[in-house]
């Protein structure tokens, strides 16, 4: 389904050169939810956007990309992939306008790729995601954390996509709130077959979420595993190790042995 | 080392912390008690609980507009409450100290990091320069700053995240306090590296017998790296327990959040939800 | 008052039913914060009393204010002329409020060009980048580098004097602050987010800048028209006093100041009074920006 071969993501010029994603290749299968785990700077986000067509001003992408056999051309994509491609984003506040109501937030990518029935389209997806539709014409300042990116995943049902890809959905909310929207995310891919790919910092998250995984770390990516192989405790490369002994918690022993990876 | 039981450093009794805002009066935190002794205590919770409130409070850096009251707020015999501006200044650095969440943010973008510790140190004591110098030196050393000299040179901008926070461990720690109120300090900072910063102070605490309030919403986190934990949520203590006991938690809202965490060894299914019972917000609490 | 609970209960509502209500919402809660600022209000009663007098002209005055009664120059402030007659008897009270129409025409004719092309201007050079930014920033720069009553005198010489001709010449001066405005918003939002998403969706840059971009910078853009209102209408004022806006007889503020200065000693009234209405609706426009700035400041939530 998504097929990305040697991505290479350079921003910047001359000196200020930074090489953001080095020769990165993964392969998602239809109906698959594939994770992406690094820490900061991992490039793992810049993978996301490489593949979305995001970075069309800010950077130089080279690599081959191809997703449901469409191979994608630098970083302009077509309205089909647009309508089969959403994205979810990490800050829930961030993500809506701050101007916009629930309402034409949702309204926007039907409008785009000129569907009909826009309004039962808006009030389906509000409670595909569990939102009455009484949040149709609420400001994104006026609901929750929580309610927020239910609202972004809501954006991303529109268009009946096939793929969507999560960066970091979770991360800045709260605990209890996260069960929910994972829980959300899963029945959600289950009910409409829908291919995912997951970035986190969380390994708890991804193994909960993904069958297979990329562990990323200064732009290359350093193994690639199935999540059995994460759970089995048995990673090839010691980065990997490190970051599974740091998520399990604070121990002093394991700390001191920790190393300084590039 | 074994130490004969003492008196508790710090003694919280019945605090509260009201706002008065244009929507009507929000209570933040509402009647929580603890003592903290010469121990690491986790305060969890999740946004809006009031565990950073709670933090602000014992140090008097409750936003204008917001009420502070309490029953008993001693800080080793010092009411805090009733303390004057010139009590409460001596204590702030030198009693009971605080590290925040985002060095970006607590540190000052255009004093040298060698400035600010220094001036940190001279604010509670008589020292020259030369000694100030020599002590931010040793401190930066202290908190495993591999190139202490480099570093007391630089802007905060030019140091990463996990060393912006040794940094301000190293300001925090200078005046020697004897307490430190860590609110969220390894929240922004990288899962390898909140380990390392958390180790760095973990040997500062132990080795000059300080107590320590952690507030934080990873209760993983928490749970290993505190002795003692309270859990708060609609600004009142659910559960008080020790770290080594958290499993065995009985208050359904903490059981409710150790359920609900994903974890590498769990499977596909679902979440257990946490349901949030309204009594919780209504119920004392739990009781001093 | 049956009516007045049933709109402040739709206003005050937790659950809109429609974007219009959600936006008259939005609007009232700002109302109410704006309200809070006395000072603010006072601004706003200020231009508000001048489009009253403004659209109230033909009944509030006696006469247009043109017709000369040389008989009756010079008159002081009385029961007859309230506030005295000019040099050629004409009612001063009347000039004064059939001149807030021209007022209000210079304000409306400016803000309708100045705000639209700033806007444009900005968003585009601000969210595109790059050698656009560039060449739209020192189109701006030079527009900027004017001083503006020397522009506008040069213009005005050019074009001909005329009340008309003055407008264009202020306007030509002044959008370029806002251009510079609304591209530093534009350069901070162009990353959030919520832009991404809408490129994610496949909206047309067109679409971004007008629906997503602009409206996040048109806040910045009205406090800055307000605060610069004064300035315009200051401008106006020096152009006819300078006799390059409006010609006689027409009672624009800044001419009767001309015309009557030389009156100054004896009949004071006569430059002073069109001096301190000006006064006083500049203040308006001040107090009203100022009050707008604390309301739209982003950390109120409006």
């Amino acid at each position: 389904m998504i097929d990305i071969q040697s991505l290479d993501v350079v921003f910047g010029h001359g000196r200020k050169v930074f090489h953001a994603v080095r020769d990165v290749s993964l392969h998602v299968e239809q109906g698959q939810s594939y994770g992406l785990v690094g820490e900061s700077g991992s490039g793992k986000t810049t993978v996301l956007r490489a593949l979305a067509g995001l970075l069309g001003r800010v950077a130089r992408v080279s690599g081959e990309m191809q997703v449901a056999q469409e191979l994608l051309q630098g970083q302009s994509r077509s309205q089909q992939f647009r309508r089969r491609v959403q994205m979810v984003f990490q800050d829930p506040f961030g993500s809506l306008h701050p101007r916009h109501t629930v309402d034409t937030i949702l309204s926007e990518p039907a409008r785009v790729h000129r569907l009909d029935r826009i309004e039962q389209r808006v009030v389906h997806a509000l409670e595909e995601v569990g939102l009455d539709a009484s949040f149709r014409f609420r400001y994104p300042h006026q609901i929750s954390g929580g309610q927020r990116q239910r609202v972004s995943i809501a954006r991303a049902l529109i268009t009946d996509p096939e793929i969507i890809l999560l960066d970091e959905p979770t991360s800045a909310l709260d605990v209890s709130v996260q069960a929910e929207v994972l829980n959300l995310l899963m029945r959600l891919k289950r009910e409409h077959g829908l291919t995912y790919i997951l970035v986190s910092h969380n390994l708890a998250v991804i193994a909960h979420m993904c069958e297979s995984l990329s562990v990323m770390q200064n732009g290359a990516v350093v193994e690639t595993m199935s999540v059995q192989q994460l759970r089995d405790h048995s990673p090839a490369m010691p980065y990997t190790s490190q970051l599974m002994i740091a998520s399990l918690g604070y121990d002093r022993a394991a700390i001191d042995a920790f190393e300084e990876f590039g | 080392m074994t130490r004969a039981p003492e008196a508790p450093l710090l003694s919280v009794e019945d605090l509260h912390v009201t706002y008065d805002t244009p929507t009507g009066l929000v209570r933040a935190v509402r009647g929580v008690s603890f003592e903290l002794g010469r121990e690491k205590l986790g305060i969890v919770g999740e946004s809006g609980s009031g565990k950073s409130q709670t933090g602000r409070a014992i140090l008097g850096l409750t936003a204008p507009g917001g009420q502070v009251s309490a029953r008993r707020l001693d800080f080793e015999g010092t009411d805090l409450l009733t303390a004057n501006h010139r009590t409460m200044r001596r204590i702030r650095g030198a009693g009971i100290s605080m590290i925040m969440q985002d060095p970006k943010y607590s540190l000052n973008p255009v004093m040298t990091v060698g400035a600010q510790i220094e001036e940190a140190f001279r604010i509670h004591s008589k020292a020259s320069k030369q000694e100030a110098r020599l002590r931010t030196l040793e401190m930066l050393r202290t908190v495993k700053i591999r190139e202490p000299e480099r570093v007391y040179k630089a802007y905060p901008h030019e140091v990463s995240g996990g060393m912006g926070q040794r940094i301000m461990i190293a300001m925090m720690m200078i005046p020697e306090p004897d307490i430190i109120i860590a609110d969220e300090p390894t929240s922004a900072l990288d899962v390898t590296v909140q380990l390392q910063v958390l180790a760095v102070l973990d040997d500062m605490i132990s080795e000059r017998g300080m107590g320590l309030i952690f507030i934080s919403h990873d209760l993983n986190l928490i749970a290993s790296f505190c002795d003692r934990i309270l859990i708060m949520y609609g600004g009142k203590v659910m559960e008080e327990c020790t770290a080594a006991d958290l499993g065995q938690a009985k208050h359904p809202y903490t059981r409710g959040l150790l359920n609900c965490l994903p974890s590498l060894e769990g499977g596909h299914d679902e979440l257990p939800v946490l349901q949030r019972d309204p009594s919780w917000l209504t119920s004392p609490g739990v009781p001093e | 008052m049956l009516a007045e609970i049933t709109l402040r209960n739709w206003l005050l509502a937790e659950i809109p039913q429609s974007k219009s209500q959600a936006r008259c919402q939005r609007v009232y809660i700002s109302w109410l914060a704006f309200r809070r600022n006395p000072v603010a209000v006072i601004g706003l009663l200020i231009i508000a009393s001048l489009v009253a007098v403004a659209a109230l002209a033909p009944w509030i005055t006696a006469s247009d204010g043109l017709e000369l009664h040389l008989s009756e120059r010079l008159q002081a402030p009385g029961s007859e002329h309230w506030f005295g007659t000019d040099e050629l008897g004409r009612d001063i009270f009347d000039r004064i409020i059939w001149g807030s129409r021209i007022t209000l025409y210079i304000v409306a004719l400016v803000s309708i060009i100045v705000v639209p092309i700033g806007l444009l201007v900005g968003t585009v050079a601000g969210y595109i980048g790059g050698w656009v930014d560039t060449v739209l920033m020192r189109l701006t720069d030079i527009f900027l580098a004017f001083p503006r009553l020397i522009l506008a005198m040069a213009l005005v010489a050019a074009l001909g004097p005329g009340l008309e001709n003055a407008v264009l010449a202020i306007a030509l001066t002044t959008w370029s602050p806002f251009a510079r405005i609304a591209r530093a918003e534009a350069l901070t939002i162009r990353n959030s987010e919520f832009i991404l998403a809408a490129q994610v969706q496949g909206v047309s840059t067109a679409g971004i800048l007008l629906r997503h971009v602009t409206p996040l910078c048109l806040s910045s853009v009205i406090v800055r028209l307000t605060l610069d209102m004064a300035g315009i209408i200051l401008t106006a004022a020096g152009l006819g006093f300078l006799g390059l806006g409006a010609q006689p007889p027409t009672p624009e503020w800044g001419a009767m100041i001309s015309l009557g200065r030389q009156y100054l000693i004896d009949q004071w009234w006569v430059p002073t009074v069109p001096g301190i209405a000006i006064l006083v609706v500049s203040l308006g426009f001040n107090l009203l920006g100022d009050g707008l700035r604390d309301v739209f400041d982003p950390k109120s939530g409006g």
